[in-house]
């Protein structure tokens, strides 16, 4: 049997900035499509099916001291080449366990803050994908905002906290990845959350977030204070935690900004989001601290957290550095990135229309987020 | 179309079914066609990198009752 690494192993390595180095062994194609980052990682991608016969395609890149991690689709091939290089004396050799399908799933925690009662926010860093999610806790009772659909991370966490997730929220109907927000809310008996404007025709029964319409977490002063923020979306809605925290969703990024076309009404949102940007958060108080439901860059992860203070991006941010309203429309509506990988399908999961069995579900899941627009 | 060789690949996962197309294409001769039929999803995007990679035509594909099939031409 060839050694393997988890996906959390391989996590943590890369949130405490070690040095990693990993041999992709999928196609070209989709190496080129979605691949292991960060700042600490090199990579090399050689498909497999060249390394069938031997290791003669990689073998000068390659170094017998050195930690090799190797990656594949879904762990399978990654096995195949790792014992190859077992074989050639490669001793420091790694199979990717479950691939980068379990790379996609993995969530990494993540302490944020802490809040005026004695309660804490953490961020859930999904790394495989660059979604953020959220986890308020605070006198026994704990909100998650933006769940992924691995709604079983937040539970157990919660559980080793001892405290009851009693609300869950979804800061609009997301287009990028499935949300976990109504199963989590589901199985722990908590209290749904959803902007009603994206979810007219939702096939279940929700909790309308509206406008100032507070939240309280716990039997303390943590609020949980919603606001109108559309664009990315026409429900879209921001929360800001504690006075202190502003949860963006996918509207503001750390260096970029929520893509108004994934409904396909790109044309009709640029209004709204370019209100959200200028004048909505701009009312803010600069010193609230960014919480956005995505990250597309690597340098946008410090520390193993994606943070900014809102003051600081309108100076660094270019998607809030446009001057006219003109020169606004064209950055979010041309030259969009390519739109995630069977975002309409994950619209209609996330309203309750489809449902699709769940290796499907993570099969529709893989792939970059692709949410931003970068000024 | 005249198919030289049947690969069956079904209810395998990867690297399988390229293991076996691989073998399959060194018992046939440059020109022949080979038929592979496959159910792993990765096996699509895979089978096609690699009859690129090789010099083989992928020359035909299709997908039916979550069977994907592929006719690919030895280079």
């Amino acid at each position: 049997m060839v050694k393997t690494m988890t996906v959390e192993t391989l996590a943590k390595r890369i949130v405490n900035n070690e040095d990693v180095f990993i041999l992709d062994v999928r196609n070209e194609a989709a190496f080129a499509d979605w691949k292991i980052e960060g700042e600490s990682v090199r990579i090399l991608n050689e498909p497999y099916f060249n390394l069938l016969d031997g290791l003669d395609p990689v073998i000068d890149q390659l170094n017998k001291d050195e930690e090799i991690i190797v990656a594949c689709a879904k762990g399978g091939s990654s096995q195949v080449v790792t014992e190859q290089l077992d074989e050639a004396g490669f001793a420091n050799a790694y199979s990717l366990e479950g691939g980068m399908k379990a790379w996609s799933e993995h969530l990494e925690p993540a302490k944020i803050g802490d809040l005026s009662d004695g309660g804490t926010i953490y961020q859930f860093v999904r790394l495989g994908k660059g979604c953020l999610s959220y986890f308020i806790e605070s006198g026994g009772e704990a909100a998650i905002v933006d769940a992924a659909r691995m709604t079983e991370v937040y539970e157990k966490f919660a559980k080793e906290r001892n405290v009851t997730i009693t609300h869950v929220f979804d800061t609009h109907l997301h287009a990028d990845h499935i949300s976990g927000g109504r199963k989590l809310a589901d199985a722990v008996g908590a209290t749904y959350h959803l902007p009603e404007k994206d979810a007219p025709d939702a096939a279940f029964d929700f909790e309308p977030v509206e406008e100032e319409k507070e939240v309280q977490i716990g039997n303390t002063t943590v609020k949980v204070h919603p606001v109108y923020s559309p664009g990315h979306t026409i429900g879209s809605t921001s929360f800001i935690v504690d006075n202190h925290f502003l949860l963006t969703g996918d509207i503001l990024f750390v260096r970029s900004i929520g893509r108004p076309d994934l409904a396909g009404k790109a044309a009709d949102w640029v209004g709204d989001l370019e209100t959200t940007l200028y004048k909505r958060y701009h009312e803010l108080s600069h010193d609230l601290i960014v919480l956005p439901a995505h990250y597309s860059f690597q340098e946008e992860l410090q520390n193993g957290t994606v943070t900014a203070r809102l003051g600081d991006l309108y100076q660094n941010n270019k998607g809030l550095q446009v001057e006219n309203s003109e020169t606004f429309r064209k950055m979010v509506t041309e030259n969009l990135p390519p739109q995630p990988n069977a975002y309409e399908e994950i619209r209609q999961i996330n309203i309750g229309k489809l449902n699709p069995e769940i290796e499907e579900q993570r099969e529709m899941e893989t792939g970059p987020n692709r949410c931003a627009v970068e000024g | 179309m005249n198919v030289t060789k049947v690969v069956d690949a079904t209810g395998m996962a990867c690297p399988m079914p390229i293991v076996r197309t691989k073998k399959a294409m060194e018992t046939i001769d440059t020109g022949e066609v080979l038929e592979v039929h496959a159910t792993d999803s990765g096996a699509k995007s895979d089978l096609t990198a690699w009859a690129k990679s090789g010099g083989h035509d992928l020359l035909e594909e299709t997908e039916e009752n979550e069977v994907f099939k592929f006719w690919i031409q030895k280079g």
